[in-house]
């Protein structure tokens, strides 16, 4: 049967398993239903509300970024004459460039440290790449708040110098044998003769596109009860017949838990004015009005070629995390009905330095692919979690997960793996517990 | 011709190799294809992105799914 490639044997056991779920699944029981409407809502929930504004623009700046920005001119960089200074910014940053596919960063970070500057960018690299992922961060700051979504990112940043600076202090004594030739193209990777400024206004734009169609709900109302009582509260989750509202005092702060009410019971909703909410009410007349200038300039700027090549690119891109999203989605939804609420809020509700621990160990074993951590975050959070093991749990857990350390480890060794694991989680716990200080 | 299509086996890769095949087949040229999947292989190629593809040992594009038309124009050239 030579016909049964590894790629073929992938989709055997892929309709393995979905019949072995098919047959096995308790639909009597009554936690198994509530999980299958549950994996369903939450799917309807990312559909509806996160799909158009955020997920659709941002694949189209992936596929832009792969196919209009010259790898070369940041690669050189990264390069074995590289000054260290700018290696490390670079790498730090150049993340959500380089690596907008989760799968190009290992051979990336592999090239870099065997060829180019050294153990300390390639550590910087390693871990920026995974986390300054342009969707990742805009999503992030959607569902799971704009003040976590910030701190994702700028944490990110940070982590990577100190990260790849740790890493290059504590491996200082050894030499690393260097690949000494080393190919570079012959052309450029995306169409060369492009001048690069073109490439990062038309992919600048699109992010400020982005930007907008994304832009952060306040969600803060004063809400009139039917039976005469008002408050002021932040919205945070809405569903057919129900409100998920949190106290808000005047100077800005939650205070107090989330409840549930019934619409039924509301008689009237006020949104507190504030310019985000204004911006927010009018976010896609000016979101509108910066697509029609991308659109001008796509034609203006680039050949047929090009575009064909940028939609290639976004097409790909979009095969490949729009399955694991919504599935990641759905299984998180799913299994959110069998975690019981107390313990998430017993583990890890409060920002203690043990909890966002705890949290960025979580982040670093049960992140499996790109995009998940925000669901498996955002059920979390709607189970109690505090803000400082969510930002733990989302700076670690892209760098470190399992399958990753396996082929860091094929290309580092096990001790050096390990003193990345574990200066990751370090950080990571610790900035959890500031921003959750903060924050609260 | 050897022609190595460089990648860890991700779907990406997966696709460069389906165009490369499918061009090599509608151009009528016959060369050998290997895929590179080990990390440390794929570095020492000096290569810095994935997908990757090398013809006779020229670096033909990096970080990309090269279309099948770009494939095409790369092995006519070589060709010639």
């Amino acid at each position: 049967m030579g016909f049964m490639t590894k790629r073929e044997w992938k989709i055997f056991f892929g309709f393995l398993g979905i019949f072995i779920v098919a047959y096995f699944l308790p639909l009597g029981n009554p936690k198994v239903k509530k999980g299958i409407i549950e994996a369903f809502r939450l799917l309807q929930w990312y559909a509806r509300h996160h799909t158009i504004p955020c997920v659709v623009p941002a694949l189209f700046i992936a596929g832009a970024i792969v196919s209009f920005l010259s790898q070369q001119s940041i690669i050189k960089y990264l390069g074995p004459g590289a000054n260290k200074v700018l290696a490390y910014t670079v790498a730090s940053v150049s993340g959500c460039i380089l690596a907008v596919c989760s799968c190009s960063v290992l051979p990336m970070f592999a090239g870099i440290y065997k060829m180019g500057a050294g153990i300390g960018p390639a550590c910087s690299f390693l871990y920026s790449g995974p986390a300054i992922n342009v969707l990742a961060i805009f999503l992030s700051a959607r569902v799971l708040g704009f003040d976590i979504g910030i701190a994702r990112a700028l944490g990110a940043v940070l982590f990577a110098f100190v990260v790849g600076l740790f890493m290059a202090f504590m491996f200082r004594q050894e030499e690393e044998r260097k690949i000494q030739q080393v190919y570079m193209p012959e052309t450029d990777t995306g169409f060369g003769g492009k001048p690069i400024w073109k490439s990062a206004t038309f992919i600048g734009l699109m992010i400020l596109f982005l930007v907008f169609s994304d832009w952060y709900n306040p969600g803060i109302a004063k809400i009139t009860f039917k039976d005469g009582t008002t408050g002021t509260f932040h919205i945070r989750y809405e569903t057919e017949d129900t409100l998920t509202l949190q106290p808000w005092s005047k100077g800005g702060k939650e205070t107090g838990e989330a409840k549930v009410y019934y619409k039924k019971d509301i008689l009237k909703i006020e949104p507190v004015p504030s310019l985000t909410q204004t911006i927010y009410n009018i976010r896609w007349y000016i979101a509108g009005v910066i697509g029609i200038i991308v659109v001008i300039l796509a034609f203006k700027w680039y050949s047929k070629e090009e575009l064909n090549q940028w939609m290639f690119a976004t097409w790909d891109f979009a095969k490949l995390m729009v399955p694991l999203l919504y599935g990641g989605i759905f299984v998180v939804g799913f299994i959110s009905v069998f975690i019981p609420e107390h313990t998430v809020a017993q583990l890890v509700g409060t920002n203690s330095i043990s909890s966002n621990f705890l949290a960025s160990i979580v982040g670093a074993f049960f992140y499996f692919a790109t995009l998940t951590e925000i669901p498996i975050t955002e059920v979390l959070l709607r189970f109690g979690m505090a803000k400082g093991p969510a930002l733990a749990l989302l700076l670690a857990g892209p760098a470190v997960s399992l399958p990753n350390m396996l082929v860091i480890n094929g290309v580092m060794g096990p001790k050096k793996t390990l003193a990345f694991v574990t200066i990751v989680v370090i950080l990571a716990t610790i900035s959890g517990f500031i921003f959750g200080a903060i924050v609260q | 011709m050897e022609i190595k299509v460089l990648g860890p086996g991700c779907p990406r890769c997966e696709a460069t190799e389906r165009n490369v095949i499918e061009a090599l087949s509608e151009l009528g040229i016959s060369a050998n294809v290997e895929k590179v999947k080990d990390i440390n292989q794929i570095a020492s190629y000096g290569v810095f992105g994935t997908p990757a593809l090398v013809i006779d040992g020229q670096v033909k594009c990096v970080g990309r799914i090269p279309t099948k038309e770009e494939i095409k124009k790369w092995l006519q050239e070589k060709n010639k």
